[in-house]
């Protein structure tokens, strides 16, 4: 996996790591209007580098939340495991 | 449902081929305190929460911990699916090569496998919240021991990260218990009644 790919996608973990963070935050502090917004904020950017991954890689997701091109694009390698970040 | 995201919740680094790492590092994907019985324990636990911050918990860390299992189960991989058989049987694999090659079971650092008795759901959410706070704990010093253990550098990094991720569940169990305490109407004390 090429450096520009592999870069995209930390991008991309980071961003919905902070999701996640905020995500179980707001499971505790659900009136926090602060973290709510963060968290929103959050949503659309990481939305944003999905998009721009998924357009060039392949989709992140199957089931229907993403479309994909011609030949079924899911069946492509690497698979997460395979990707060693060293 | 589920859905699946072709993706780590948080990036491996393995720098080297290390089945004796591989070895220990296990334990937090079949273990009694690893990934598999967390998320096992607060997915099975969550159906029987009362309200619903505690249900959203219980579904979000257990959902999280899933990711966990997938990233203790990367490190693995990578650390053994280069291992030689002599290097295999060195570090004493010997007995898992056996049963399984270099493939990826449930079972804790001394090679016994997972068992459903590592969890339990006990249908009193003040009982389950206490046992998700101890299994937090477990998981943290399991964390450290393989920290200590690790002469891989890019590999202790994660394990830094999945220690710290047991802390931040802690907490959240912990408002969780609070909040479960308010909703029942109980006072905090630990009074023993004669
Ligand atoms: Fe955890």
């Amino acid at each position: 996996m090429d450096r520009e790919r592999k870069q995209l996608l930390m991008m991309i973990m980071a961003e919905e790591f902070t999701a996640v963070e905020f995500n179980l935050y707001l499971d505790t502090h659900p009136d926090d209007r602060k973290a709510l917004d963060d968290y929103n904020q959050t949503v659309k950017r990481l939305a944003e580098l999905k998009q721009q991954y998924e357009k060039k890689y392949g989709p992140l997701t199957n089931f229907g939340y993403v479309p994909s091109e011609y030949p079924w694009r899911w069946v492509e390698e690497p698979w997460p495991w395979e990707i060693n970040f060293a | 449902m589920w859905i699946y995201e072709k993706k780590l919740e948080y990036p491996i680094k393995v720098c080297s081929t290390n089945p004796k790492l591989a070895k220990v590092i296990i334990t937090q994907y079949g273990g009694p305190d690893g990934e598999l019985a967390a998320s096992l324990r607060y997915l099975t636990q969550r159906y029987t929460m009362p309200t619903g911050r505690s249900k959203a918990v219980l579904n979000d860390i257990g959902t999280e911990e899933l990711a966990h299992m997938e990233i203790v189960a990367s490190l693995v991989y990578n650390l053994i699916k280069d291992a030689t058989v002599e290097q295999i049987k060195a570090v004493g694999l010997d007995g898992y090569f056996a049963d399984h090659d270099r493939a990826l079971y449930f079972v804790n650092g001394s090679g016994v496998p997972w068992v459903a008795s590592y969890i339990q759901s006990k249908g009193d959410p003040i009982t389950d919240l206490h046992e998700d706070m101890a299994a937090e704990q477990k998981a943290r010093s399991t964390y450290e021991y393989l920290i200590q253990l690790s002469d891989d550098p890019g590999v202790t990094e994660t394990l830094r990260w999945l220690r710290e991720r047991e802390v931040v569940h802690y907490q959240r169990f912990g408002e969780t218990l609070e909040h479960l305490y308010d909703h029942y109407g109980k006072n905090h004390y630990f009074i023993m009644e004669r």
